[in-house]
């Protein structure tokens, strides 16, 4: 059970660093600011994936993900907008809160209510685009600098030398930290095990004394958290807030699936979704560096998206009658 | 339900009878919000309301139909907007090129190899239609946006008889209904009564008992997805008539609610239960819902929340009014 999902996960891995080597090759100047451009670009990408990856493995799914995205980014830069350093970071602490929030009323109307959750999101998705309208109807806002500072360029330590932290990007190390502090825990603990339950499968989770409403509340809350860090993401890397959700939906439902992370619920890990979100994102910095066409470029992301899952879907067919 | 019966007699019986004909209550609720809207503002329901109502519901009740069909083998098809794009700009800038009827049959044929491509990945390589319908919806507008660079210069021309089928009025009903009627009849008579109809609720109900009686499960999925394919097509060359100016993303903005007109109508997104009667009468609540929300000088945002609230607060009811085990 757990080998070919490592497997998967370490293909992967592989194909990350030959795609950095060929950008290397095909750019011979890519280097740190290029490495710390990807990862900021990737950041709120990552972010939302981290979120579907939990609902996903309760065996849920999250449509509304980019709109609450975007209620995060514009209360993050509504708030902060004009604010000093410590109510900066209360806002922060708010915006966290209200993820959790709209999570947990997202996984609460689908329990309560017992409509399936792609379609209880579905709703959901506008609910969460009003409420960004009614907070900032136009990009507007702002971000303060020292939160800013902690996701634009490398690490530097005091007492280390500049040379062995400073190719490493700011952004990514945020990325490590938010997920470890966040996911790690909760995987370890009874709630993991529980959520890993109730995805794999609801009936046998409850007749094992899981609270399986409870359980999928929790999914959504955490899916929640993860999405208004990427909607802070979003403000504190452009400055502003964006009322309008970007294209975080598709883009987190395909790493996820690339990911290795199974549709049906129960199965797959963290941290091959967020390596394909580097993948993907990487594909489309080659291209454009390769001076494609940017509209290719979506092609060819959708076809190897495509393929992906076409061969991965064979696989397991494959296994199964073995 | 059950339980309630011993307190509520009357009240049970009522739920009981609206439960076995699952479209009356939807008929009640369409009647119950135009008589808010007359309310709201009296005098708008009159004739020439009712045929623009019935006119914007036609282009988003066939683009359900895609989504009826093929959730009902428990799939869904969220390639259809895209599908429909495709064909609409296809035939509207190839017809100044190569004349009306070609331009259209290039455009349909575009629009079945979504449907084909779908097919293929559901129902050959196992992939979940969610995924394999995103994908092809990517790669597909990816394809649009390149052809466009191609026909930029050309200049685009809708066919006449589009426009008279999409805006045209006969005795104060639109055009688009001559269309429709067969189309819906024909959906609703192969989903009652046809083989291939019996097999789509069979394969959604239990997919392992349909395959283990006999039904090739990939040759129905395959004709589905392709038979979507198609109807997004025939959606597009209408709502080209309906919008008059193509663009790249004609009819993306109704993907999402046409899985909404799918399922407040009564189709389970599980598959195996609903039917395309409930649909058609789930685009005509939908669209006097806009106009209502429009009519309310809210803002935009204050809409969208309504709109949401609405969709789920009428599916979460159905749920409770039809699922009587």
């Amino acid at each position: 059970m757990r080998r070919p999902q490592n497997a998967w996960t370490l293909g992967l891995a592989v194909l990350l660093v030959l795609l950095l080597l060929a950008t290397r090759i095909i750019q011979p100047g890519f280097g740190l600011t290029g490495l710390d451009a990807l990862a900021r670009a990737a950041l709120p990408f990552a972010l939302a994936t981290a979120g579907m990856t939990v609902v996903v493995i309760a065996g849920g799914i999250d449509l509304s993900i980019a709109a609450m995205m975007a209620v995060a980014s514009v209360t993050g830069a509504t708030l902060m907008q004009g604010a000093g350093d410590g109510q900066a970071a209360l806002a922060v602490v708010l915006v966290l809160a209200l993820g959790v929030g709209m999570g947990a009323v997202n996984g609460a109307l689908i329990v309560l209510t017992r409509v399936p959750d792609i379609v209880a999101t579905l709703a959901m998705l506008y609910v969460w685009q009003g409420v960004a309208l009614l907070i900032l109807n136009a990009p507007g806002g702002g971000a303060a600098e020292w939160l800013r500072g902690l996701i634009v360029g490398g690490v530097a330590l005091p007492g280390v030398a500049a040379w062995l932290t400073d190719w490493v990007p700011k952004s990514l190390v945020a990325l490590a930290l938010v997920v470890g502090l966040i996911w790690l825990p909760i995987r370890r603990s009874r709630l993991g095990l529980m959520i890993y339950a109730v995805g794999s499968d609801p009936l046998a989770a409850f007749r094992s004394g899981v609270p399986v409403g409870l359980t999928r509340v929790a999914a959504y809350a955490v899916c929640g958290l993860f999405a208004a860090l990427g909607g802070l993401s979003v403000t504190l890397s452009t400055g502003i807030g964006e009322p309008i959700p970007g294209p975080y939906l598709l883009a987190s439902v395909a790493a996820v699936v690339l990911g290795g992370v199974a549709l049906g619920g129960g199965r797959g890990a963290i941290l091959g979704p967020i390596l394909a979100v580097f993948v993907l994102r990487l594909v489309r910095m080659d291209l454009t560096l390769l001076q494609v066409d940017p509209n290719m470029t979506a092609i060819i992301e959708g076809t190897i998206m495509v393929a992906v899952v076409m061969f991965g879907g064979v696989l397991a067919l494959r296994g199964r009658r073995a | 339900m059950t339980a309630g019966s011993n307190e509520a007699p009357g009240f049970a019986r009522i739920m009981g009878f609206l439960g076995a004909r699952p479209l009356l209550p939807l008929v009640l609720l369409l009647g119950l919000l135009v008589l808010v809207l007359e309310i709201l503002q009296p005098g708008i329901v009159n004739e020439r309301w009712i045929g623009n109502a019935i006119k914007v519901a036609i282009p988003l009740a066939m683009l359900a139909a895609c989504q009826t069909l093929t959730m009902l083998t428990g799939g869904i098809d969220l390639s259809a907007g895209t599908a429909a794009t495709i064909a609409a700009f296809v035939t509207a800038t190839l017809t100044p090129q190569i004349g009306v009827p070609a331009a259209i049959a290039v455009a349909l044929t575009a629009a079945v190899v979504i449907g084909i491509v779908n097919g293929f990945g559901v129902a050959i390589c196992r992939v979940h239609p969610l995924i394999m319908t995103l994908g092809t919806a990517l790669i597909g507008s990816g394809c649009l946006l390149v052809y466009q660079r191609f026909v930029i210069a050309t200049g685009t021309k809708i066919p006449d008889f589009l426009v008279w089928l999409g805006t045209g009025r006969t005795a104060g009903l639109p055009n688009g209904l001559f269309l429709f009627l067969p189309f819906a009849a024909l959906v609703i008579w192969a989903q009652k009564r046809t083989g291939f109809g019996r097999l789509l609720y069979a394969i959604g109900a239990n997919e392992t008992a349909a395959r283990l009686s006999g039904v090739r499960v990939w040759q129905v999925q395959w004709a589905l997805y392709s038979l979507s394919g198609a109807i997004a097509g025939l959606t597009g060359l209408l709502y080209l008539g309906v919008v008059k100016t193509p663009s790249l993303s004609l009819a993306l903005p109704l993907d999402l609610p046409s899985v909404a007109v799918a399922v407040i109508g009564g189709t389970s997104i599980f598959g195996g239960r609903g039917g395309y009667g409930g649909t058609i009468i789930g685009a005509l609540i939908l669209t006097v819902l806009t106009t209502m929300l429009t009519l309310m000088q809210i803002p935009e945002g204050g809409r969208r929340i309504l709109f949401g609230a609405i969709i789920l607060i009428v599916t979460a009811l159905y749920l409770r009014l039809t699922q009587q085990d």
